[in-house]
């Protein structure tokens, strides 16, 4: 399962300024591993203590917030296009 | 997008992460990098008197010594937002039982919504930071704002809506110039796009996204003014509707500098939230007594206050229970009601938030929430002319006749 995630200007300093990678895994869990593994750190930017996606961070496959669906366990198909985005936009 | 020596930001003298107190230098930046947290400015106020206000000029700059802004802001254009009305709503608290009632009727600003305050500031920042470009996703009232102000400022605009927003925003953000795009998709939708594309766009500020610190605090002088235009007090209790939540919390944090500051009198005061129930994720937040927000999908005619995943919506929390107030909710058919009894009572036509804010007052009240007896200040934050489908089915004149005293007589008019 490969799929594309959008990295936001505040990660990009763990993806050497790169705005979309490329990681592997079958839901959002695996996805974030994933990343780990190719960026050290990032991880914990994105997850909690507790291992929970952070208050202030949206992550959205495709077009559906993984709020609305199943969280980390959300489901990530082959070619999905994954974005990390800061929540505290807009109004 | 490098500050230089001749940055002018004013007191602002950096900016904090709300959640984890991570601290950095002033800049182009929204959100904490350790924790994904709101940054929000640190201020060092200097010199800020009732006189040094009263002297200022008759719109924010005013406050502008508690802005993040250059000192000569008032010099460069900009559509001077501000000061408008506070209004003693007597007819409107007697047919609701209350004592003391005064409506911020904001409508009053040049695009006729509060959201002038803020883009105001965003932009004097965003020409500090170097942004040539204003930006915004919008439920429709920022878009005008947004829009009209780069066209004074003379730069480019690039405004993103739903493509289902009330045809009198977008007309009246069309008229303004500048890229304007409708997109297929609810305001969170929109959202995210703008978020993705400030990702891309390096000098392109997006108010309510990247330069929102700044944006922000443009919210804090309707509690400037309020405070200043009921002689230098604070109200008992204040009801203000809520879509991000930055506005309320932004007057909060304006009552809570002017009580530091020593500009008013420091007594308790109660601040509470309106939101419409096809929309209503912080009330049902506050009622079930939890400290996050769970995101929804709007659906109401309220479209202004339409959106489903709010960014300040922890900090309404917060700030109703710290106070001691609520955050409440009202059906569609409350909102018309709310926007015909303000018109009616005090000749105020509020659009949609504004119905959503008087229905949620009436709630409050029937509901014993709210104390009739304390002196109270609601927000209209819009104009009418701008939602005119909300009231269009349930107002209508009197009659039609034809132009004879004869036809005035039968029509039983006298
Ligand atoms: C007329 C009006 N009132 C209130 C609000 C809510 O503002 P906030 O997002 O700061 O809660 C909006 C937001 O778009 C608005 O247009
Ligand atoms: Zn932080």
């Amino acid at each position: 399962m490969s799929v594309s995630v959008r990295i936001p200007t505040i990660l990009r300093t763990y993806t050497g300024g790169e705005s979309e990678v490329k990681a592997e895994g079958a839901s959002l869990r695996a996805v974030v591993a994933d990343l780990e593994a190719s960026y050290a750190g990032i991880s914990a930017r994105i997850l909690d203590d507790a291992g929970k996606i952070r208050r202030f961070v949206n992550v959205y496959v495709g077009d559906e917030d993984v709020r609305f669906a199943d969280g980390l366990d959300t489901a990530t198909p082959d070619g999905a296009q994954i974005s990390i985005i800061p929540a505290v936009a807009g109004g | 997008m490098a500050l230089t020596p001749a940055t002018d930001l004013g007191p602002a003298t950096a900016l904090v992460c709300r959640e984890c107190g991570t601290t950095r230098d002033l800049g182009p930046f929204y959100a904490c990098e350790e924790c994904f947290g709101p940054l929000e400015i640190a201020y060092d106020f200097q010199g800020v008197t009732r006189e040094s206000i009263a002297s200022g000029p008759r719109n924010i700059w005013r406050y502008r010594g508690l802005l993040p802004v250059p000192a000569n802001v008032a010099d460069t254009p900009n559509t001077e937002p501000g000061l408008t009305r506070l209004v003693r709503a007597d007819n409107l608290a007697e047919s609701l039982g209350l004592q003391s009632l005064w409506v911020k009727d904001d409508s009053g600003n040049p695009t006729h919504s509060f959201k002038d305050r803020v883009v105001a500031v965003a932009l004097a920042a965003a020409r500090e930071l170097g942004f040539k470009v204003l930006a915004c996703p919008s439920t429709g009232n920022l878009a005008n704002a947004v829009a009209a102000a780069a066209a004074r400022a003379g730069i480019r605009s690039a405004v993103f809506v739903p493509s289902d927003l009330e045809a009198q925003k977008i007309i009246t953000t069309a008229v303004y110039g500048g890229t304007f795009v409708t997109v297929d998709g609810n305001y969170d939708d929109v959202n995210r796009l703008a978020s993705e594309i400030a990702g891309e766009q390096d000098d392109w500020a997006f108010v309510n996204v990247n330069v929102r610190p700044y944006y922000a605090e443009g919210s804090k002088t309707l509690g400037y003014e309020i405070a200043e235009q009921l002689g230098w007090r604070l109200p008992d209790q204040i009801v203000v509707p809520v879509a991000s939540g930055s506005q309320l919390t932004k007057i909060d944090k304006a009552f809570q500098e002017l009580i530091k500051l020593g500009l008013v009198e420091d007594r308790p005061y109660r601040v509470f939230g309106a939101q419409a129930a096809g929309c209503d994720p912080v009330a049902a937040a506050f009622k079930a007594g939890h400290d996050v927000v769970r995101p929804v999908k709007p659906d109401t005619i309220a479209k202004s206050l339409a959106i489903g995943n709010p960014a300040d919506g922890p900090y309404v929390l917060d700030v109703a229970r710290r106070t001691g107030g609520a955050v409440e909710d009202v059906t569609d058919a409350e909102v018309v009601e709310g926007i015909r009894l303000l018109a009616r009572t005090e000749g105020i036509f509020g659009e949609t938030a504004g119905g959503v804010t008087v229905a949620t007052l009436r709630k409050l009240i029937d509901a014993g929430t709210l104390d009739p007896a304390a002196e109270t200040v609601i927000i209209n934050s819009g104009d009418g002319l701008k939602t005119l489908d909300a009231v269009a089915p349930v107002v209508a004149p009197s009659a039609n006749i034809a132009p004879s005293l004869e036809a005035f007589r039968a029509a039983g008019l006298a």
